[in-house]
């Protein structure tokens, strides 16, 4: 029967043997395939200003990007493509708060340089290569 | 309890029960958000709710991880705490620390990255206090007379969550590279370091609890321990699946996420092995009830409910969808939320003296709760499950697909009325057990 010492063993070799294989993981993952899948040349000055603005209002409170966030608004990570930049713009300068479907946004009222920041962020992680997310409604008719 | 300086261990506890209280009122603020009524969206819109209520709980979970700890280490050790007063000057900038934080998401002053909104200033005043929390326990532990595997354990999760909160205060402009650190924070503490604070509370529950011999116990803990880190450390993949970095996270995953119930299996075999084993029969039925309840429920929220949405050709429908919010209200509250309420229950009758050990209402917050939770869980899954076919399979829009769930969220607005009761209950009996007093020291230092 396993003696505790053994059990140590086990708890102490399985987990530096686990965490090796995850570092030399991450590390390939990070130099090798997220330079190419997120297209690292078009991380723009504005595209990065459009992730502050994300940031500074808490867009991930309500919306998901990438799969991630809260689950009160609309997955954004494609919504580039979906809506376009015309609605993107007219949803975050409006003064009143923006509810196309009853649900209300925060009225973000911005300007327009911040409106285009935050448009070029969208355009930009739209266009990650996501191995495929989000599916396509394969029961649409 | 055998130690004057465990005393600390109660305003920890009773911090962690004043933060579950808000905690529940800006869940019910998102409730009424989700069935149509938003009528608090001026002064606290959905994403200040949703960030107060999910840090809310991280520093609730926190309070009653380092109170347990403020506990169990000078037993183990069989040493006083290095120093009682810096351990209540680190309790109260705690305090203070989710108070501005929760105060500053009202007015915008936040991250805005899931799960770790505290702004940065913040975030170094917690690496303060925690590295004071730390020192505390860590000088404890080595001027102590024993060091054994449970106190180990427990102080190596503590060391590795305090670690691990670093690469999240990392700044990227991909945000690919800031959601990959994030869950380096987020997922090896949930599924990774805190079930070694867990593992660790539950074999300190159960030594006192059954009487089944430490080294047997303590074995145990070692195995499972190792099934936590071996299946959770790369089950991280199952994170990365779609968030831009390449497919071999799908089946790396895939694999070990699949495997990370195993851990909680173990756990929860263990704990009702440990409960039969036991010759001595602990009269604090609430706390055992608390300590089964919490192996057993977070192998089913944490376990199984993560493993109904974890494999990838699963998780590309349901990724983003309120079916992670079920599977993470039933996994928090079973794994954590429940190991904090039995080591408080444990605790409270030896840190007073007073022997509430089997009263009609400390049951009734355990069942109600309980219940109530388990209801809840089921209203996201319904919910999450339609919202998955009507907005991913069939591609209705966003908006309209939620107007169809709305009426889900009353049944979990009255579920979460019943969790609200028993945690009332429970509170009730905690304010009942009075404070702790010298009066309780070693009399009943056995139980």
């Amino acid at each position: 029967m396993l003696s505790k010492s053994q059990a140590k063993v086990f708890f102490l070799g399985g987990t530096i043997v686990t965490f090796a294989i995850f570092l030399g993981l991450s590390w390939n993952s990070l130099s090798n395939e997220v330079p190419k899948k997120t297209h690292e040349e078009n991380l723009t000055p504005q595209v990065i200003s459009g992730k502050h603005i994300w940031e500074k209002n808490n867009c991930m409170g309500c919306h998901t990007i990438l799969g991630e966030g809260a689950y009160y608004a609309p997955e954004l990570t494609k919504v580039y493509e979906r809506r376009g930049e015309a609605y993107i713009k007219a949803a975050v300068m409006s003064k009143t708060p923006w509810a196309p479907r009853g649900r209300q946004m925060v009225a973000y009222a911005m300007t327009e340089q911040e409106a285009n920041d935050v448009v070029a962020f969208l355009k930009w992680i739209g266009e990650v290569d996501l191995n495929g997310f989000p599916a396509k409604p394969d029961l649409k008719k | 309890m055998k130690y004057k300086s465990q005393k600390v261990a109660y305003w920890f506890f009773a911090l962690s029960m004043l933060l579950l209280s808000l905690q529940i009122v800006y869940g019910f603020i998102m409730a009424f958000a989700h069935m149509g009524y938003d009528v608090l969206h001026q002064i606290t819109p959905f994403n200040t709710a949703r960030a107060v209520h999910t840090n809310l709980l991280v520093v609730w979970l926190l309070s009653g991880f380092m109170g347990a700890a403020y506990y169990i280490i000078p037993e183990e050790a069989e040493n006083e705490l290095v120093s009682v007063k810096l351990a209540y000057v680190q309790l109260i900038s705690l305090a203070v620390v989710g108070v501005v934080a929760i105060v500053g998401y009202h007015f915008n002053y936040w991250e805005g990255r899931k799960f770790l909104e505290i702004p940065r200033p913040l975030d170094w005043l917690v690496v303060v206090n925690v590295l004071t929390f730390l020192g505390i326990i860590l000088v404890t532990l080595f001027k102590g007379k024993k060091r054994t595997t449970t106190s180990l354990v427990l102080t190596m999760g503590l060391v590795f969550a305090a670690l691990l909160y670093l690469p999240g205060m990392i700044w990227f402009d991909n945000q690919t590279m800031d959601s990959f650190f994030r869950w380096w924070v987020v997922h090896l503490w949930v599924e990774g370091v805190w079930e070694l604070i867990m593992g660790g509370i539950l074999a300190f529950l159960l030594i006192k609890i059954t009487g089944v011999d430490r080294e047997v116990i303590e074995k145990w803990l070692y195995v499972i321990v190792g099934l936590t880190f071996i299946s959770g450390i790369l089950g991280t993949g199952h994170h990365y699946y779609y968030i831009g970095v390449g497919k071999a996270w799908l089946i790396i995953g895939g694999i070990f996420s699949a495997m990370e119930p195993l851990a909680f299996l173990g756990m929860a075999l263990f704990a009702i092995a440990m409960y039969r084993k036991g010759e001595k029969k602990h009269p604090n039925k609430i706390a055992l009830s608390w300590t089964l309840g919490t192996a057993i429920v977070s192998f089913v929220g944490a376990g199984l409910l993560g493993l109904a949405h974890t494999l990838p050709g699963v998780n590309m429908y349901t990724h983003g969808t309120l079916v992670t919010a079920m599977h993470g209200h039933l996994a928090f509250w079973g794994a954590y939320g429940m190991i904090v309420l039995a080591f408080i229950s444990y605790a409270l009758p030896n840190l007073t003296g007073r022997k509430l050990y089997d009263s009609t209402t400390g049951l009734l917050a355990f069942w109600l709760s309980n219940i109530g939770m388990v209801g809840m869980t089921v209203a996201f899954g319904v919910a999450g499950v339609a919202q998955v076919y009507l907005e991913r399979k069939v591609g209705l829009e966003f908006g309209d697909v939620q107007k169809e769930i709305q009426v889900h969220f009353v049944v979990l607005a009255v579920c979460a009325t019943f969790f609200t009761t028993g945690i009332g209950c429970y509170i009730y009996e905690f304010i009942k057990y009075g404070r702790p007093n010298d009066e309780a020291l070693e009399t009943i230092t056995n139980l």
